[in-house]
């Protein structure tokens, strides 16, 4: 079943073309790295697929586990539904600061308990239960009563990630996870996210700024350049001379100067989808 | 810049500073709009009896005189309309604080869309922009002298106050949480309970604490027609020519107003 299908999606901000007639089919179960230079609407597309921004009027669909989540540019009844199935990681963590650490991993449950439950905040002993869970799978068990604010970039992201595996959400979009946090910090992230992955089966997709990262957790990239797919493939195949034909000059802030690392095998063979950059 | 180039160039020890004649004309221009505006209002304000000051001191000490012996013979009563006044600004702004939220967050431009949030704005700049002098003869004429009119005038007013505070507040805040929160399905109530509110709180109980203060100072004021407490006493004693009754209930006043005034500060601290 087709986890993930974007049609047609085109997206402008001003003047500036941010998704140029996106197509893109992602399966459950996939691990999907998206890579691109700033501003080549990485963001822009994670951000379209949970509904957060809506497409050019008139054209483009975003379905989400079989139902449309956006529709020629309207977000459809159901979104609000929909949006308890597909978790979201920020590269600013979004985590509300002056709550603790646990209540914020509560959170994830408002799209699941009753709403009158939720308004009022009254999560039941299980769901708190599961809440800590949570925190201790991430690694951060000890932090739940701390307030949010006063923990490190790699907790909060690790925070965060636990608000979304509250939520037992399907689907799971990181937008820049790791671009805000130490190169350790972000190794810990991408290993928890892969975790999450294999062990729940939860499709991922995960906008990375360095393409070392994506060969190294991600079976799959998809590349984006000024708003269009340019790759679509495996990460293995995708080499720093690709790279450097796909973005020219920009391919520095892709690549790490550090030492190649050792490729992850599929899982699924893709086939290569080269898709003339100059098109 | 300039000076030090002419350094160079001619070789003096002491450059010359260049007039700015932009800043002289302006400098000149704000003095003279000043003068005009204060001269403008001399004479209707009869700003030319200002000798009397001093050539009828006289009267002047004669009648601060029935002041300088206070009568404290009374001082429970005397303290217990004090209460009464307090009270009435704990109720005044109490209501105006609860109503406040919801206006508040109506009129915040980054939570309503503009058609609510406008009519609000306009109903909070009525309640805001009438003097809760004038809200309290109206509600004295609706429900009778007494406390219960001065604690509607001021919640009124202070409704709209707060509620214009509490919107720039939430017009302030981070969206980025907010939006974490829609993304886990929560409703748009969910979102301002746990996205704006945390955010926003001390802002709002240290908003809430300052016009507290101002309510005490405004609730003594408000007894002057007959809205209740320690006003009203001690209007009714200056009428009947009892100085040194009306005296003692001014330095009452001025105690109980510093005294919360440091105390919510203090409070106001601890939020911050």
């Amino acid at each position: 079943m087709t986890a993930i299908s974007i049609r047609n999606l085109s997206k402008n901000f001003g003047n500036k073309r941010a998704l140029d007639n996106v197509s893109l089919d992602i399966e459950r179960g996939e691990m999907v790295a998206l890579i691109g230079a700033s501003g080549s609407g990485k963001s822009t597309l994670i951000r379209h697929i949970c509904g957060l921004e809506l497409g050019h009027s008139g054209q483009g669909k975003v379905d989400v586990l079989g139902s449309a989540i956006q529709d020629s540019g309207r977000l459809t009844a159901r979104a609000r539904q929909m949006r308890r199935n597909i978790g979201v990681v920020f590269q600013q963590f979004n985590l509300v600061g002056r709550l603790s650490v646990l209540s914020n991993v509560l959170l994830g449950n408002l799209g699941r308990i009753p709403s009158w439950r939720g308004t009022l905040g009254l999560f039941t002993a299980e769901e708190k239960r599961a809440a800590r869970d949570a925190l201790a799978r991430v690694g951060i068990p000890e932090v739940a009563w701390q307030r949010a604010s006063t923990l490190s970039g790699g907790q909060q992201q690790r925070a965060a990630i636990a608000r979304t595996l509250v939520q037992r959400s399907d689907i799971l979009l990181a937008d820049e996870p790791i671009a805000s946090l130490d190169p350790s910090s972000a190794r810990r992230v991408m290993e928890i996210l892969a975790a999450v992955n294999r062990d729940e089966q939860i499709t991922c997709v995960v906008s990375l700024h360095q393409v070392e990262y994506a060969r190294r957790y991600c079976p799959r990239t998809v590349a984006l350049r000024n708003g269009r797919i340019v790759y679509d493939g495996p990460s293995s195949e995708l080499t720093n001379q690709m790279l450097v034909e796909l973005y020219g000059a920009n391919s520095e802030e892709l690549i790490l100067p550090e030492a190649p690392v050792q490729p992850v095998k599929p899982k699924r063979v893709v086939e290569p989808r080269h898709v003339p950059a100059f098109a | 810049m300039n000076q030090t180039a002419n350094v160079a160039r001619t070789g003096q020890s002491r450059p010359e500073v260049e007039r700015d004649w932009s800043r002289t004309i302006w400098t000149a221009l704000t003095w003279t709009v000043l003068a005009v505006l204060l001269a403008w209002s001399w004479a209707p304000t009869e700003m030319s009896r200002w000798t009397l000051l001093f050539t009828d001191a006289g009267n002047m000490a004669e009648y601060a005189s029935g002041f300088t012996r206070p009568d404290f013979s009374e001082w429970r009563y005397y303290l217990e309309e004090m209460i009464v006044t307090v009270q009435i600004a704990v109720w005044g702004t109490f209501l105006a604080a609860a109503f406040a939220v919801p206006f508040g967050i109506l009129s915040a431009r980054n939570i309503a869309p503009w058609y609510i949030v406008q009519p609000v704005r306009r109903l909070m700049d009525g309640c805001r922009s009438i003097h809760e002098m004038v809200f309290a003869v109206l509600f004295v004429v609706a429900v009778g002298l007494g406390p219960f009119a001065g604690i509607m005038a001021l919640f009124v007013h202070t409704t709209g106050i707060l509620a214009k505070l509490f919107s720039e507040a939430v017009e302030a805040i981070d969206p980025r949480p907010v939006e974490a929160i829609r993304a886990t399905g929560a409703t748009r109530v969910q979102e301002v309970v746990f996205g704006v509110v945390p955010q926003v709180m001390p802002l709002w109980i240290s908003y809430a604490l300052y016009r507290f203060e101002s309510n005490v100072r405004a609730a003594t004021v408000l007894g002057v027609i007959g809205a209740g407490g320690i006003g009203q006493v001690l209007f009714e004693s200056i009428r009947g020519f009892y100085y040194p009754q009306a005296s003692a209930m001014l330095i009452i006043m001025l105690v109980t107003v510093s005294l919360i005034d440091v105390l919510s500060q203090q409070l106001r601290k601890l939020f911050l």
